[in-house]
C-alpha cells in the first residue's frame, strides 16, 4: 500500500467511528483496508495458473456436455441429421478428387493418389475446422460467458473436442476409402493413433490461441477462411511437397518441411499408405509432430489464460 | 435531499458508512461480501455516430479515418458510474433503483467483474453471478440441455445436476403448460427464457447474486417463488442485489436500497426510506 492512505488513516482518530461528514479520502482508504481484512479480492481478477487448471479440471463434465450439445445442435435442422458427420467428409473428398485428381491432375509423382489426396484433405480439415471453431469460441458464446462463471478455456477446449470426435468418424470413412483403393490393413495403421493424438493436442492449442485473438479482433472470423486456405495450399494436401519442391531453395524447403499441417498429413499418409515411405516425409517428422503439439498446447493455454478476465467484456 | 453525498443522506446510511470504516463491524452486521470503493466506469463506444449507416465503402472510410485520427476520432466516452462506494454484507438483499440510464446495470456488471472500473475498485468474496434479462444461454438447444449445461458450468457434478434437475424445471414453471422443456430455447417467449435462466442460476447457493430485472418478466406465481428463493439465499448468508423498476418488488424483497441517478449514488438506506424518497422525487 502507498503511504498516503496510511497517513490519511492515521490522521483520523484510530478505530473510532469517523464523523459522517468526514472527508472522502480517509473513508476510501478504509474501504480498501476493510476488503483486505476480510479477504475480499478485486472482482474479475484472473486466478493464478495453478488454480485455473484446477477449476478447469472441475469443469471437465461441462467441457464434455458442451461438446455433445454442440455436436447434436450442429445438424439438428438438417433432415439427415448426424448422417452428415459421414456425408460431409465424403463429399469433401469427392470434390477435391474431381478438381485435383481429374481436372488439374496434380497427381504427378504420387502413387496411390486417391488415398494420398483424401488423407491430406481429412487431416487438414481437422485442423482447419478446429481453428474456425476456436475463433468463435468466445465471441459466439457471450451470453453464456456473461451469465455464468467458469474457466473460459472450457469453451475452446470443448469446441476442439467436438472436432476430435468428428475426426474419429472421419477416420472411419478414411479407412474405408483407403481399403477400397487397394490398401491392405497392416500393423503400421496403428501409427495413426499417436498421429491423431499429437494433432489433437496441437489443434487444441491453436483453438485457444484463436479464441483469444477472435475475442479481441472480431474481423478475424471473416479473415481466417482465407488464411486457412493459403495454409492448405502450402501444406501439400493435393500434391507431394517432396516432388514439387525438389528444386526449391533451402529456406523455402525448410519452411515447407516444418509446417505442422504438412507434418501431420505426411505422418498419417506414412501410417496408412504402403507406397508412401519415410523418404517422402520431412526429416525428424515424429519429433516435429511432438514438438509442435507440446509447444502450441502449452503456449496457447498460457496465452489464453493471460486474458481470462477480459472475455465477455465490451 | 437527493443531491449530496450518498453516504450522508440519511442517518441509516451514515451508520452504514461508519460500520464500513471501523475495524470491528458491529455484531448485528454480517461479514462484508462486496465493497465498492469509489468506482468509476467509463464506456468507450466505438463508431458511435451511425455505425450501421452506409455500406462497405462507408465502413472502409471509417476504418481508414479512425486509423489516421490515432484513435481519438471514432470513440466516444460515456461516464456511466461516477465514484460509487458502498459495503454490502452477508444476508443483505439490496435493491438498486433509479431512472433508465442511471447506471444501475453498469454498476452490477462492474460488481460481477464484467467491466473493469476506470478508477476505484470492487472487492468481492467469491465470484458474483450476474443474472440479466438478455443473458441468453444456448438458444439452439432445448431447455433441458440448457439446464444441464448451465448447472455444469456453475461447477456442479453430474450427480448434483440429476438431483436438482426436477426442482429447477418445477421452479421455472416452464412445463406448466405442456412439455416445453424439450423444445429449443429459441422457441421460448422472453418471459419463459428469463424464468428458466433464473431457475438455473438460483439452483446453486451464491455468495453474491446480482439480478438485473430478471424477475420483471415472470408472472405472479413465479415472482412469489423467486422472492421466496431470494429469502432462502439470504438466509444461507448470501448477498442479493436486485435491479428493478417495480418499487413494490424492492419493498417486498429487499431490506436496503441504493438510489442511482446519472451515475451517482445519491441515497443509500433502508428499502422503505429510499423507495419513499424516490417516489417523492418522481411525484408518485
Amino acid at each position: 500500500m502507498s503511504s498516503s492512505p496510511s497517513s490519511a488513516r492515521a490522521a483520523a482518530p484510530a478505530d473510532a467511528d469517523p464523523v459522517p461528514d468526514a472527508p472522502r479520502a480517509p473513508e476510501a482508504a478504509g474501504l480498501a483496508e476493510l476488503a483486505a481484512r476480510h479477504g475480499l479480492a478485486p472482482s474479475g481478477k484472473r486466478p493464478p495458473l495453478g488454480r485455473y487448471l484446477t477449476a478447469l479440471w472441475r469443469h471437465r463434465h461441462f467441457v464434455d456436455a458442451f461438446a455433445r450439445a454442440r455436436a447434436s445442435a450442429k445438424y439438428s435442422k438438417a433432415n439427415l441429421g448426424r448422417l452428415w458427420e459421414v456425408g460431409t467428409p465424403l463429399l469433401n473428398a469427392a470434390v477435391y478428387y474431381l478438381i485435383f485428381g481429374l481436372l488439374l491432375q496434380t497427381d504427378r509423382g504420387v502413387e496411390d493418389f486417391i488415398p494420398f489426396l483424401v488423407t491430406g484433405v481429412f487431416v487438414f480439415t481437422f485442423t482447419q475446422q478446429t481453428v474456425l471453431a476456436g475463433v468463435r469460441a468466445i465471441s459466439g458464446n457471450l451470453g453464456l460467458i456473461r451469465a455464468l462463471h467458469f474457466p473460459r478455456a472450457a469453451l475452446p477446449i470443448s469446441l476442439a473436442l467436438v472436432q476430435m470426435r468428428q475426426m474419429l468418424v472421419t477416420m472411419g470413412v478414411l479407412l474405408v476409402i483407403v481399403m477400397a483403393t487397394g490398401q491392405v490393413p497392416q500393423w503400421n495403421w496403428l501409427l495413426a493413433v499417436p498421429v491423431l493424438l499429437l494433432q489433437s493436442l496441437f489443434n487444441t492449442g491453436l483453438a485457444l490461441v484463436f479464441a483469444r485473438a477472435g475475442a479481441k479482433v472480431s474481423d478475424l472470423a471473416q479473415l481466417m477462411p482465407f488464411v486457412l486456405r493459403t495454409w492448405m495450399y502450402a501444406s501439400g494436401v493435393m500434391y507431394s511437397i517432396s516432388v514439387m519442391a525438389a528444386s526449391a531453395p533451402a529456406p523455402v524447403r525448410f519452411i515447407l518441411d516444418v509446417n505442422p499441417a504438412a507434418v501431420y498429413i505426411d505422418l498419417m499418409r506414412f501410417s496408412l499408405i504402403e507406397s508412401f515411405t519415410a523418404s517422402e516425409m520431412p526429416p525428424h517428422a515424429w519429433w516435429l509432430a511432438a514438438g509442435w503439439a507440446v509447444a502450441v498446447l502449452i503456449g496457447g493455454f498460457v496465452y489464453f489464460w493471460k486474458a481470462e478476465e477480459s472475455y465477455g467484456r465490451d | 435531499m437527493a443531491a449530496t453525498e450518498g453516504a450522508t443522506a440519511t442517518a441509516q446510511a451514515a451508520a452504514e458508512a461508519a460500520g464500513a470504516a471501523t475495524t470491528d463491524a458491529p455484531s448485528d452486521l454480517g461479514e462484508p461480501t462486496v465493497i465498492a470503493d469509489g468506482v468509476h466506469v467509463v464506456y468507450r463506444v466505438r463508431g458511435a455516430a451511425g455505425r450501421s449507416g452506409g455500406g462497405g465503402p462507408a465502413a472502409l472510410m471509417r476504418a481508414l479515418t479512425r486509423r489516421k485520427g490515432g484513435g481519438g476520432g471514432g470513440a466516444r466516452e460515456v461516464h456511466a458510474v461516477k465514484g460509487v462506494s458502498f459495503v454490502a454484507r452477508r444476508g443483505e438483499a439490496i435493491g438498486v433503483i433509479g431512472s433508465n440510464g442511471s447506471g444501475k446495470s453498469t454498476l452490477l456488471r462492474a460488481v460481477a467483474g464484467l467491466i473493469p472500473p476506470e478508477r476505484g475498485q470492487v472487492y468481492t468474496s467469491g465470484q458474483p453471478s450476474l443474472l440479466g434479462v438478455n443473458a441468453a444461454l444456448m438458444n439452439e438447444l432445448p431447455g433441458e440441455r440448457n439446464v444441464v449445461l448451465g448447472c455444469l458450468a456453475m461447477g456442479m457434478t453430474p450427480a448434483e445436476v440429476r438431483e436438482r434437475y426436477d426442482d429447477i424445471v418445477d421452479f421455472s414453471g416452464i412445463n406448466d403448460k405442456g412439455d416445453f422443456i424439450s423444445l429449443p430455447m429459441r422457441t421460448y417467449s422472453s418471459g419463459m427464457a428469463a424464468r428458466l435462466r433464473f431457475a438455473i442460476a438460483a439452483a446453486r447457493d451464491h455468495d453474491v447474486l446480482l439480478i438485473d430485472e430478471a424477475l420483471a418478466t415472470g408472472d405472479r406465481a413465479f415472482r412469489k417463488r423467486s422472492e421466496k428463493r431470494i429469502k432462502e439465499l439470504r438466509e444461507k448468508a448470501g448477498t442479493v442485489f436486485l435491479v428493478s423498476h417495480s418499487n413494490k418488488t424492492i419493498r417486498d424483497t429487499c431490506d436496503r436500497a441504493l438510489w442511482m441517478e446519472r451515475g451517482e449514488l445519491i441515497m443509500d438506506g433502508t428499502a422503505a426510506e429510499v423507495v419513499d424518497a424516490y417516489e417523492e422525487a418522481n411525484g408518485d
